[in-house]
């Protein structure tokens, strides 16, 4: 259940005064404001600072200068941290809204861990090496474990404890079975280990274009289901009330996530806990509305997932941390911080 | 399960009694011939075959000078390895659980394992160690873990569900950390830290095998002593503390034993994984007795472990596949299975 003290989204109760809803706007611009920053960021912080000015020069003079090449070889890498964050943070929103769940984060969930061991499995024993042949078992492995999680973790009746026991659960058989393939297999280990981390470092342009339709498909899915998802959190038999179609809802929710999932997973390896910090800072933000809630978290889940990855590359420098282990560093005491604010009568 | 009892009560002259499960009696005396029983086959088993009659006589000390070599100072630790360690991880799953209470709350899922690894990860990546410097860190990550989790946890006392959660937040950071270890080894030492990571009982000596017997033999009674409290506890904390169970000393001193039991088994074997769960799970399906059935999974934890490493050094040829990976694949079946079984039956 959820456990947010007001779950009715106040919005569809009555139309926000307009001063609240020009807050919210101006909330909105000043994320973006933030996102370009933490952009701009991504592209001159590293083993190599680059001034303002050497940014500016390889973005839009590009004369092959050193600083050219190496804004070059950042701005896939921040180009992909944009796209798989606003993915994952769209992800997580949405689940939280669909399992009525504070606690709901795809990395958390397993839905990651699936996609990992689809990839590892497609990569390892069928030879698949492009991306867009992997992703689509990244799909399968999401959706499979989603819908298992989902299934294993009470369906409706699910609670905060179950779905996060029977996700963390099949993670940790799906992690056995990949520490299995790894020392089966020697160049398995030394290509995986890597990759299971969670890492935007080897993001190249065709990393980028061949996962970007399947993210802005889910971008879009997820986008357009804010409306019915709102009726969705306020409880089965008001939202059929309100003549929302539940089970459409759910499914189309179901296939946002795994799309978003499954495709950043796929890219950038498993990324925990972006989809569980961002909608809760966003929802203490904006009220429980997801129309707002799902722009707000496209919007700074990849300021957050940009900021780690610039985080892990200034703290380890000259080598760097993954930014998969940024985010669960930073994103693992939130967690704890959380479990430990509820009340303990709904845990 | 049926409602009638088919235990007795044992009474001596002196007016004490003792309530006695025939059924749990007779399937603890199955696990523990089943563990000896895998234990004379793993000890016979490998590049040289011993047939059980010649190991059993070996062990009775009437070998020849060969077999005594390969039994006694080769296998036998191994197996004694395996066989406390099976039971120490049955032991700290069962205790685990019932204080949690949930079939889930094993030290696997709650992130024991994961923090041992961290520490044996630290002395082999960083300070190339040497095995007993990686079995220290080990234990010390593995202490460390089970404070952080319990102090993490604690508001007004521990709560399991809260525990539990607090301990899946632990594991995710821990295994970030790992991860990240991982990537900074080259490539022979991740390949050390892969195989220590998935558990093995290859190359175990006696130097393993007294610190964790010293270790079993204070905690197991101690751990029963607690046991009548532990029972009352299932039944809720307040009901409980109604019944005169001082109920935070007694989780306190059991969560203490259950760390200190798993963090000793992960430094000795490594993080042998999903023994901790199943072995309380079957004991428990199989005694048919409410309670959190300590002695049971005790025994077949050692039962387990043991039997796992004998199918693996039978299948796949003596110190190929460690035994952590045929665990994990039929741990995680298992696990599969448990969540839909109980989930029917909304016990999770």
């Amino acid at each position: 259940m959820l456990v947010d003290s007001s779950p009715v989204p106040r919005a569809e109760a009555a139309p926000a005064p307009p001063t609240r809803r020009a807050a919210r706007a101006l909330g909105l611009l000043l994320s973006v404001v933030m996102l370009v920053l933490a952009a701009l960021a991504s592209i001159a912080v590293g083993a190599k600072a680059l001034s303002p000015d050497q940014v500016w020069h390889g973005l839009f003079h590009d004369t092959g200068t050193y600083g050219d090449v190496v804004v070059d070889e950042r701005l896939w890498r921040t180009v992909l941290g944009l796209l798989a964050g606003a993915a994952l943070g769209l992800a997580g929103s949405v689940l939280q809204a669909l399992t009525r769940n504070p606690l709901a984060d795809p990395g958390l969930l397993g839905i990651n861990a699936g996609a990992s061991a689809a990839v590892v499995t497609a990569i390892t024993y069928f030879g698949v090496t492009s991306l867009t042949g992997y992703v689509w078992f990244a799909f399968l492995g999401a959706a499979a474990v989603g819908a298992l999680v989902w299934f294993l973790g009470g369906s409706r009746g699910a609670t905060p404890v179950r779905l996060a026991l029977a996700g963390t659960a099949i993670s940790a058989a799906l992690y056995g079975y990949l520490q299995a393939v790894m020392i089966i297999d020697d160049s398995a280990l030394g290509r995986m280990r890597f990759w299971t981390v969670g890492s935007l470092a080897s993001a190249t342009h065709s990393t980028v274009t061949q996962v970007l339709p399947f993210l802005a498909a889910g971008t879009l899915l997820a986008l357009a289901l804010a409306r019915p998802l709102n009726a969705v959190e306020m409880g089965d038999d008001t939202a059929r009330a309100l003549g929302a179609n539940l089970d459409r809802t759910r499914a189309l929710a179901m296939l946002a996530a795994t799309v978003l999932c499954g495709a950043a997973t796929a890219a950038c390896g498993p990324i925990m806990f972006v989809g569980l910090m961002v909608p809760h800072a966003v929802r203490s933000l904006t009220g429980p509305d997801l129309r707002w809630i799902l722009p707000y978290a496209a919007v700074l889940s990849p300021v957050l997932l940009l900021g780690a990855d610039v985080v892990g590359r200034i703290v380890a420098r000259p080598a760097e941390l993954q930014v998969g282990i940024v985010t669960a560093i930073l994103g693992g005491p939130v967690f704890i911080l959380l479990v430990r604010r509820r009340r303990t009568a709904q845990l | 399960m049926k409602t009638r009892s088919r235990s007795r009560a044992l009474r001596t002259p002196g007016g004490l009694s003792l309530r006695l499960d025939l059924r749990a009696v007779v399937v603890v005396g199955l696990f523990l011939a089943t563990a000896l029983a895998a234990g004379v086959a793993l000890i016979g088993t490998g590049d040289a075959h011993i047939p059980a009659a010649d190991v059993l006589r070996t062990l009775a000390g009437n070998g020849t000078a060969y077999q005594d070599f390969i039994v006694n100072e080769l296998r036998l630790p191994r197996v004694l390895v395996g066989l406390l360690v099976g039971a120490s991880l049955g032991l700290g799953g069962a205790l685990f659980q019932a204080v949690s209470r949930n079939p889930l709350g094993s030290p696997d899922v709650l992130g024991l394992s994961q923090g041992s690894t961290a520490g044996a990860l630290v002395v082999i990546v960083l300070m190339s160690g040497s095995a007993t410097q990686v079995t220290a860190g080990a234990l010390i990550g593995g202490l460390v873990t089970g404070l952080a989790i319990y102090l993490l946890a604690w508001k007004q006392g521990v709560h399991g569900y809260r525990m539990v959660l607090v301990g899946i937040g632990v594991s995710a950071i821990v295994t970030a950390v790992n991860g990240y270890l991982l990537t900074k080894a080259d490539l022979v030492d991740a390949a050390r830290a892969v195989v220590w990571m998935t558990g093995s009982l290859g190359g175990r000596d006696w130097d393993q095998v007294w610190p964790l017997l010293t270790l079993c033999a204070v905690l197991v009674p101690l751990v029963l002593a607690h046991a009548r409290g532990l029972r009352m506890m299932e039944m809720g904390d307040d009901t409980a503390a109604a019944l005169g169970v001082r109920v935070q000393r007694v989780r306190l001193v059991l969560m203490v034993c259950a760390v200190l039991l798993t963090a000793a088994a992960t430094a000795a074997a490594g993080p042998v994984s999903f023994v901790a769960l199943t072995a309380p799970q079957l004991a428990r399906r199989l005694t048919r007795s409410p309670g959190p059935n300590l002695v049971p999974s005790l025994c077949m934890g050692a039962a387990l472990l043991v039997t796992a490493d004998w199918a693996s050094q039978r299948a796949f040829g003596a110190d190929q596949l460690p035994v952590g990976v045929v665990t994990g694949v039929l741990g995680g079946g298992y696990l599969l299975w448990l969540l839909v079984t109980e989930r029917r039956a909304g016990r999770i």
